[in-house]
């Protein structure tokens, strides 16, 4: 039980210092960033009690809010994937979720690929319709959020590879 | 009774999820409005102090550009300096005091963005170097933004590159004013609207502050027309500028207090009860 906790802490801490000091200037094309962070929420260890993610979830969107002056669209966004990643969760791997065995270092590789998938698309739906906040803009809000998925989830997967535990 | 608490721990995740939901919707919308994002800023103690280490870092690479951009200014000055023909005579009063209505104070920026829509950036002063909220911010080549929130050594800035910022400014030759807006898309241009049609408008003429705002003075430089149309119910024009400011590359700022402000808005507050 420590371990898990220390390795959230330390993922916690690592992935809003690499966002913000890091990831937040890449600005590739002028405003496409990734949005890594969203790792812890992918990440999290799914036995745990429903309630303490969704409010950790909203913490980490909150700091990363603090941080870059946005208001509330990263606590918003966060929030809304941590409610809906156990219906995510059942679609993607099916038995093995209902079984709670899920381990993400073991799962097959195309299940990972779209549930990271989904759960960044949606988490960037959230985030650029919140940020441009207006319906006439609704071209700019549908590039951004697809240019900035596409990046997202290509950096997701190798961070999740590179640092993926060979238990096999 | 019994059934109500039993909803509640039934529902216990879905109306967490409402209730967190509902509190960042309000800070959301708490920025859309001017100066009520009170609670979520990076000029706190914490934010602040990460980006100030950073920065002192990563200012190091960047040295080269900004002495250029330093020197340029100091060049300007130099010229305008010793080319004035009226030469102060010696009766000359030296008082700092005298006649100044504006006060300038240098700062550095410690986080700049240019790609979201609604840009904030970061100074190293605040309060403590008497800089308040509603002051102006500008940059050797032209305008940045206004003072948003201040903590005891750090201020955000709205910047110009933000959906709601909004200032008022003129053409250099005649005295036609309208409001500067950003459209959200690129950081090199924002553009003027309110300019009525009877303005000589050409492509390539320069934009400045009006001084009609009261926080920044009358001539500073904001930008060259880029292109310009009528607006839909052609009476006033939309102009598109090209800022002078390079966005994307700013580090050291000057932030302009109106030491009259206070006589002013209660000049103005007086005259409009009536």
């Amino acid at each position: 039980m420590n371990s898990v906790l220390y390795t959230n802490i330390t993922r916690f801490i690592l992935l809003v210092g690499l966002q913000v000091l890091v990831l937040n200037h890449i600005n590739f094309l002028g405003y496409i960033n990734p949005y890594v962070y969203i790792l812890f929420i992918i990440l999290f260890p799914i036995k745990n009690s429903r309630t303490l993610f969704i409010f950790l979830s909203f913490i980490i969107g909150l700091t990363i809010d603090i941080f870059t002056d946005s208001g509330g669209i990263h606590a918003a966004a966060c929030v809304s994937i941590a409610y809906a990643r156990p219906i995510v969760l059942k679609f993607c791997f099916g038995t093995v979720y209902e079984y709670q065995t899920v381990k993400f270092d073991t799962v097959e590789f195309s299940s990972k690929f779209l549930y990271i998938t989904i759960l960044t698309v949606l988490h960037h739906i959230i985030l650029f319709s919140l940020e441009i906040f207006n319906i006439s803009k609704v071209i700019l809000t549908v590039q951004k959020t697809l240019f900035s998925s596409i990046f997202t989830i290509i950096l997701c997967i190798l961070v999740t590879i590179i640092f993926s535990r060979k238990t096999k | 009774m019994q059934q109500i608490i039993n909803f509640i721990i039934r529902n216990k995740t879905f109306l967490l999820f409402l209730l967190l939901f509902s509190i960042s919707l309000t800070f959301t919308i708490q920025t859309h409005s001017y100066h009520k994002s009170k609670f979520i800023n990076s000029a706190n103690f914490l934010t602040g102090g990460v980006y100030n280490s950073i920065s002192n870092i990563n200012r190091y690479f960047d040295l080269k550009s900004q002495n250029d951009i330093l020197i340029e200014e100091n060049n300007k000055l130099k010229s305008i300096l010793y080319n004035t023909k009226n030469k102060k005579d010696s009766s000359y009063i030296d008082d700092l005091s005298l006649n100044h209505t504006y006060k300038f104070t240098t700062a550095s920026v410690l986080k700049n963005s240019y790609s979201s829509s609604k840009n904030v950036l970061l100074l190293n002063k605040g309060f403590s170097d008497s800089i308040k909220e509603d002051f102006g911010v500008i940059s050797s080549k032209g305008i940045v933004g206004i003072i948003d929130n201040t903590s005891r050594h750090y201020a955000t800035v709205i910047s110009v590159l933000n959906t709601t910022s909004k200032i008022s400014a003129q053409l250099k030759k005649t005295n036609h004013f309208g409001t500067l807006i950003w459209n959200g898309i690129s950081p090199y241009f924002t553009q003027l609207t309110d300019i009525p049609k009877i303005a000589p408008v050409k492509v390539g003429d320069t934009i400045i502050t009006s001084g009609r705002s009261s926080i920044f003075p009358k001539g500073i430089p904001v930008g060259i027309i880029q292109d310009f149309k009528l607006d839909v119910a052609e009476n006033y024009y939309e102009i598109n500028i090209k800022l002078f400011n390079d966005m994307t590359n700013i580090e050291h700022v000057y932030v302009i207090e109106n030491i009259d402000i206070n006589e002013i808005t209660n000049l103005l507050k007086s005259s409009t009860n009536e």
